[in-house]
């Protein structure tokens, strides 16, 4: 039950006013962030990051730093789900499954249902995953504290090979996407010899390409530019949530509980294997379709085909955490910015954060809690509030997002070459977006290059350059080859296709 | 998939996956360049700079290669688009103006031009009267001076007019 003790010591910590305060704020901003076209979770947290440089100076701030930035990424998950039942938007990737059944609800007038369905099973999602990470992450980070630079490469390599084996793209694809993520990570001084490393003469690539300026032009600048093919107005339906609704939904939400137990779990299994958010819900709302007794009517407005994706996405989002805490290996894009974030407020990601900033992590892990009920309340009662944001056209919002992106990409070294940098990655997050590139396998890439780098370089030194150290000992061969095989499950995929074609 | 108003293709998609798998095969040919420069292999104390990254570099050609021959491999008269003229037209209006404002933040200060950024964009592409376009462009700059000069303390770079009103 030492487990139990930290949590409370954590809600003693998350529950200080300041604490309380920062999480609304968090939240709220969140929920605005996910509901506007071009800002999400990743790039939110990416531009509000630097605000949080002096904040976390101060004692005990980088417990309010990752407080707010994490109550940012809840809002997010939160706000998806407005866009897509109300416009048939998804405001955020993995929401595209929660519009399938979500806006035919809606269009049926029953929006309030949709909504109260979708954030209500988002909560329960996100509480099991918060469960989840109390107890499995002391576990998990004790197993790590006996890792050493072998293991820590190994356990790299598996996350990139599970972006190849788990990803719906072109294998290939992925692969030049990941590599270009390292490449741009290599950009710079070299942190060990010293060398200039494919900086070409150029003085501003001498601290290497920041991956807070990629995120924001790849997603944000990125995601502006795919919108604006869309057309410039978005229509659609009127949210209206009154108690009784709210009421209501909830007494039909407990028949589905299998249907949630079951999303949550593929969900919290997705979000610590690097899947992440996305292909979880459409992973759950398939199964919850195959399984349901009314699965044909999915499609056509059914509250079970909102719950599924919705349980689904917001436990992979949150439990994308748990990787990134105990073993320094974010499982999503976001978690990637906050891990960032953590490294810049100068602490060490992995299992030594469990042993060395104790109010840290049980902080975090309590403020997840508040966090997803401060979400829940702020979503149920400001729906209206939220949904009249989309109206505003896109012809103002659009630049004023530019604008915020701008601020947000200058900010991160104070250099406007950034902003050059923010509009570089913009273009490129169009095009990659559009030819099937993934994104999130490239910002882990810049995120985690240097220190892939440097646990691969120290355990080539250890063995002195013989590579059989990967498969050495029996924890190590695992891994290595459970990354192998991720690496080939395409290959497996393929084979097994055309071998039942024939 | 809806039709824009003009329904011509500007760049094939076909086109454009062997331009990026291209691109992506120079990068890859300039990482290998650059490591092996540094030294690729194993030094007197270790693995040299370039070691890590020639082997990225490595892959990064091998898997734009295989894209490559891929997008080649794809039929010709494939002829889906990658974007129509009328959207590229409307992306490249966006685009510019954000070049031009990215530019005019070194010798105007971030506020200014990110208020003529905001008219320009909502005067232009949306043709709102001029007061709507003050307010919300000028308003827009007061609101983020507050948060970051005021609140902050992020000093953001800042130009003529700040220092004519004595605020920079």
């Amino acid at each position: 039950m030492e487990e139990f003790q930290s949590l409370m010591q954590g809600f003693v910590i998350a529950l200080s006013l300041k604490n309380v305060v920062l999480m609304f704020a968090g939240v709220i901003l969140g929920v605005i962030i996910g509901v506007l076209p071009g800002l999400g979770g990743a790039n939110g947290v990416a531009i509000l990051l630097p605000l949080t440089f002096s904040m976390a100076q101060s004692p005990g701030g980088t417990t309010s730093a990752i407080i707010l930035l994490s109550s940012i990424y809840w809002g997010a998950l939160f706000g998806g789900a407005i866009t897509s039942i109300l416009f048939n938007i998804p405001g955020e990737p993995w929401s595209v499954a929660t519009t399938f059944d979500g806006y035919p609800l809606a269009q049926n007038g029953r929006a309030g249902a949709a909504l109260t369905a979708a954030f209500t099973s988002s909560f329960v999602g996100a509480l099991v995953a918060v469960i989840m990470i109390t107890f499995l992450s002391p576990v998990v980070a004790k197993f790590a504290l006996e890792f050493g630079p072998p293991e820590f490469f190994a356990v790299y390599l598996l996350t990139f090979c599970a972006f190849v084996g788990m990803s719906k793209e072109s294998p290939f694809k992925t692969i030049a996407s990941m590599m270009l993520g390292f490449a741009m990570a290599a950009v710079g001084t070299d942190p060990v010899t010293g060398a200039l490393r494919l900086t070409f003469g150029h003085m501003e690539l001498l601290n290497g390409f920041d991956f807070l300026v990629a995120v924001i032009g790849l997603f944000g600048i990125g995601e502006i530019l795919l919108t604006l093919e869309e057309g410039l107005e978005f229509r659609g339906t009127k949210a209206k949530l009154n108690l009784r609704v709210v009421l209501d939904t909830w007494k039909e939400l407990p028949r589905y509980w299998l249907t949630s137990l079951r999303s949550a779990a593929v969900g919290c299994f997705m979000g610590i294997v690097p899947g992440g958010a996305t292909p979880a819900s459409f992973m759950s709302y398939g199964v919850a379709r195959r399984f349901s007794k009314d699965g044909e009517k999915f499609g056509t407005g059914m509250v079970e085909g909102v719950v599924a994706p919705e349980t689904a996405a917001h436990a992979a989002g949150t439990s994308a955490l748990l990787p990134m805490l105990t073993l320094g290996v974010p499982g999503s894009p976001t978690a990637a910015v906050l891990l960032g974030g953590l490294l810049i407020w100068g602490l060490q990601p992995g299992p030594l954060l469990f042993v060395e900033q104790k109010d840290f992590v049980w902080g975090l892990i309590a403020s997840m809690y508040l966090g997803n009920i401060a979400g829940l309340i702020v979503v149920l009662t400001c729906v209206p509030l939220f949904a009249a944001i989309l109206r505003i056209p896109f012809a103002i919002v659009a630049p004023v997002i530019m604008v915020i992106c701008a601020i947000g990409a200058f900010t991160v070294h104070n250099a406007i070459f950034d902003v050059w940098m923010m509009i570089v990655f913009g273009i490129m997050g169009y095009v990659f977006k559009k030819l099937n590139y993934p994104l999130a396998p490239l910002v882990l890439a810049i995120v985690l290059g240097d220190r892939a780098e440097a646990s691969f370089r120290q355990a080539m030194l250890v063995s002195q350059g013989d590579m059989s150290i990967f498969f050495s000992t029996p924890l190590v061969g695992v891994l290595t080859g459970l990354a192998m095989f991720l690496l080939l499950w395409p290959v497996v995929g393929a084979l097994r296709t055309r071998l039942k074609g024939r | 998939m809806s039709e824009g108003t003009s329904g011509k293709p500007a760049i094939k998609t076909r086109t454009m996956e062997i331009a990026v798998a291209a691109f992506v095969l120079l990068c890859g040919a300039l990482v290998i360049y650059d490591s092996a420069r540094l030294g690729a292999k194993w030094g007197e104390d270790g693995p040299q700079a370039g070691y890590f990254p020639f082997y990225i570099g490595l892959i990064l050609c091998g898997a734009s290669v295989v894209n490559l021959f891929g997008a080649l491999a794809a039929a010709r008269r494939d002829n889906s688009e990658f974007v129509e003229l009328g959207k590229l037209k409307l992306v490249f209006s966006v685009l510019i103006p954000t070049a031009v404002y990215a530019g005019l933040i070194g010798p105007l200060g971030l506020y200014v031009a990110s208020s003529v950024f905001i008219a320009f964009f909502m005067r232009w592409l949306g043709k709102y009267a001029w007061w709507l376009v003050a307010a919300v462009s000028i308003g827009n700059s007061v609101f983020f001076f507050i948060i970051f000069e005021v609140w902050f303390k992020i000093p953001l770079p800042k130009g003529p007019l700040e220092s004519a009103l004595g605020l920079g």
